[in-house]
């Protein structure tokens, strides 16, 4: 675990692309879970892509260019919190990578060291302590591959939802699976792709539970894809959402 | 199955998941080798250091290859072993070949050995009209079943009991059909014994090759691997050139990542070592003791600083046990020899990415196989190298078929991609624009395979980036 900062004032934001199109209250749910700990959050509007889709894809110049972007659009030494293990991941470990042996090899390297997932940061970094006010309720949860893998915050995330006192967290069977997405894996290599998030929502159903969490929009994306397509009445949610509608007591107020 | 240009992945994938014998046995089998591994290696840190220590040993004997295998040759020259090079498969199968010929041989016994499987050994030599007999229990199986090996340790693991009753009972003369897994090994042991009582030349693998002694290590649990290499009048032993290890005090730590990643034992029930063929006033070993070592390929991968790590590879086969792919298409389906995440790595550098690229697609880049890797291959950025190598914008690829997929139109998705995601005003209006139409888009390309089981994704009519401009925030 990399060294942790003294508790800032103020952050930056990296919403992720999926967030910025596709589910973007679980963005504004981590800015709100931020803002309540007394942080300003700021989110720089050029931001966009951590480049990880061309970077996975072997497309490595154009996720060059993209990160290049990304490192340009954060530049103070404010720490960076990402609402995804994966996009996280990606820029913790693979710019330093992508740029080795290159004149911007340190400006990627102290980016990098920036990054925190966003569990990880209200864990580690802010010590939070979550007041649940809503009613009793069961849910599993889903690891993602790189939030597992790369960033090593599954306890972190894990953590809060135990923090919730109402919320009962059934475990899956195979929690640490991968569930299929993998980017271009899933168009490219579709019929693996589709066996895969059918045995996790086949898991997912066995447990009862009504919600899915998640710490990554990808995995969410495939997940809920899925439990839709085979009428499994079974809500993917991002972690940061759950988490501001559990204590925050209004979901509407998002 | 097969390899050449016979090979259809899409089909043999479809093909693996519609069955469902297949899914039960793979998912069965798994479920119970990932498990021994962990009950093996219980202490997280150890395990850390272990696999460390095991990288360092594997990288250093990389770094003197050409060094180390010189001297292998000249001490097992000096011990008696006759040691032969072969660039590629065609020049070690007519080694082996000669060998047979020399010793007026039409049939060979062999232990496991997945550079004989490399070689398409057993067929080779049935066109020249000699029979290969496979000595290992599951290879026994499949040949029996006219099957290639599915898995790099456990070559019938596709099978359950059942099925290889079925087959002992059809392929094998006068025996009545029995589940009962005693009798079926001792039947097969039956078998084996009168393999060995006749046949004059055997053939194994190398675990690992140990120049400082010119000793040749094979680790087996069912002690057909010491009968193919002491019984017999002739031992050949076959390895690839990158299991040559500089001294014999690097082989503990190995062996314990080997045996321990490969069927979670501490020590495996046979850990043959051979350094001579039989000394004059010994009572058994082989009379003649041959080492023949396989470049095909090699030396290329050797040369490139990233793929050089495929070499490091010791064959426990544990990234195919961890693998979501591997235990849901099973190794049949990746067409080749070597299935699984380290078959994704080697085989397209071995073949060339035209003829077997297409394996580096099949991975979700989940990591689970660098995960438990015991040499730390970092089998994902090996894929994804070989993905940029199918496409090779620059040209300047080191595996044969680099560039092989290059085409506009994916050049063109990820130029304009590159594009949205510098230019935020592209990045916004692109973003607007999947908010507005995301539910009219036409379901084609890779729409079309999303949306095989799966609803199509959901695009938001406003964007976080639309919600933060409104909240006023400060955005630097
Ligand atoms: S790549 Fe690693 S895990 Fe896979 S077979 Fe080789 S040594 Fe074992």
């Amino acid at each position: 675990m990399a060294r942790i900062p003294e508790k800032p004032t103020t952050v930056y934001m990296f919403g992720t692309c999926l967030v910025d199109m596709a589910f973007p209250r679980a963005g504004i749910a981590a800015h709100r879970l931020l803002e309540r700990e007394g942080l300003t959050v700021l989110f720089p509007q050029a931001q966009s892509c951590c480049g990880q889709p061309a970077f996975n894809s072997g497309f490595i110049k154009e996720a060059r260019a993209v990160a290049r972007k990304q490192i340009e659009v954060f530049p103070g030494p404010l720490p960076i919190v990402v609402p995804s293990g994966s996009c996280a991941g990606m820029m913790k470990h693979h710019y330093p990578e992508m740029f080795a042996d290159t004149a911007e090899y340190p400006k990627a390297r102290q980016f990098a060291d920036r990054v925190f997932e966003l569990s990880e940061f209200l864990v580690r970094v802010l010590d939070v302590r979550l007041d649940d006010v809503g009613p009793p309720e069961t849910v599993t949860w889903h690891t993602s591959c790189h939030a597992l893998r790369e960033m090593g915050v599954i306890e972190e995330s894990k953590s809060l939802i135990r923090q919730l006192e109402h919320v009962n967290l059934v475990e899956l069977e195979r929690e640490e699976e991968c569930c299929g997405f993998g980017g271009t894996f899933s168009v490219k290599q579709p019929a693996i792709s589709t066996a895969m998030v059918k045995d996790k929502i086949d898991d997912i159903a066995r447990t009862g539970a009504a919600t899915v969490l998640s710490g990554d929009c990808g995995c969410l994306m495939n997940i809920t894809g899925a439990l839709e397509y085979h009428r499994v009445p079974v809500e993917g949610k991002h972690l940061a959402e759950f988490l501001w509608e559990r204590t925050n007591g209004n979901r509407k107020q998002l | 199955m097969g390899t050449g240009n016979s090979f259809d992945f899409e089909r043999n994938i479809d093909a693996a998941l519609a069955d469902q014998q297949l899914k039960k046995n793979l998912r069965n089998a798994m479920d119970i080798l990932v498990e021994k591994r962990r009950a093996v290696f219980t202490d997280p840190e150890a395990l850390e250091q272990l696999r460390a220590a095991g990288n360092a040993i594997k990288r250093r004997a990389l770094s003197k290859l050409p060094q180390l295998l010189e001297q292998l040759e000249a001490k097992c020259r000096q011990n008696g072993i006759q040691v032969h090079w072969a660039e590629d498969t065609a020049a070690a199968n007519r080694i082996v070949l000669e060998i047979m010929r020399a010793n007026d041989a039409t049939e060979l016994v062999k232990g496991k050995s997945m550079v004989s499987e490399e070689m398409h050994l057993n067929r080779f030599l049935k066109d020249h009209g000699i029979e290969a007999l496979e000595s290992d229990l599951g290879e026994f199986i499949i040949q029996l079943n006219g099957e290639t090996p599915s898995h790099i340790i456990v070559p019938a693991i596709h099978k359950n009991k059942d099925e290889v009753a079925e087959i002992f009972h059809d392929k094998l003369p006068d025996t009545p059909y029995t589940e009962d897994v005693e009798e079926l090994t001792r039947i097969a042991r039956q078998a084996m014994r009168k393999l060995f009582a006749r046949v004059k030349v055997g053939l194994s693998g190398v675990n690992f090759a140990i120049a400082e002694t010119g000793t040749l290590l094979l680790v087996e649990n069912e002690g057909n691997g010491r009968m193919s290499t002491t019984v017999p009048d002739v031992h050949i032993a076959v390895m690839g050139l990158e299991k040559v290890l500089e001294k014999l005090s690097d082989v503990p730590p190995l062996l314990r990542l080997l045996t321990g990643s490969a069927t979670g034992q501490i020590i495996t029930t046979y850990v043959n070592m051979i350094t001579s063929p039989r000394k004059e006033g010994e009572k058994d070993g082989p009379k003649e003791v041959h080492l023949v070592i396989l470049d095909n390929g090699r030396s290329r991968m050797l040369a490139d600083p990233e793929f050089r790590e495929t070499l490091l590879c010791i064959r426990c086969g544990t990234c195919l046990n961890h693998c979501p792919v591997y235990v849901r298409i099973g190794g049949h389906a990746y067409g080749h020899v070597y299935p699984g995440p380290i078959g994704k790595i080697l085989t397209p550098q071995m073949e060339g990415l035209e003829q077997a690229g297409v394996l580096a697609t099949a991975s979700s880049l989940c990591g689970a196989c660098g995960d438990v890797c015991p040499v730390k291959i970092p089998i994902p950025a090996l894929i994804r190298r070989l993905r940029s190598e199918s496409y090779d914008a620059k040209g300047d690829g080191t595996v044969s078929g680099h560039g092989y997929k290059k085409n506009l139109t994916e050049t063109l998705v990820w130029k304009g991609w590159e594009l949205v995601n510098v230019h935020p005003a592209l990045n916004r209006l692109s973003t607007k624009m999947a908010g507005a139409m995301g539910k009219r888009l036409p379901k084609v390309g890779p729409l079309k395979q999303w949306t095989r089981a799966r609803s199509a994704p959901k695009f938001a009519g406003k964007s976080l980036h639309d919600h933060e401009l409104e909240k006023g925030g400060r955005d630097d």
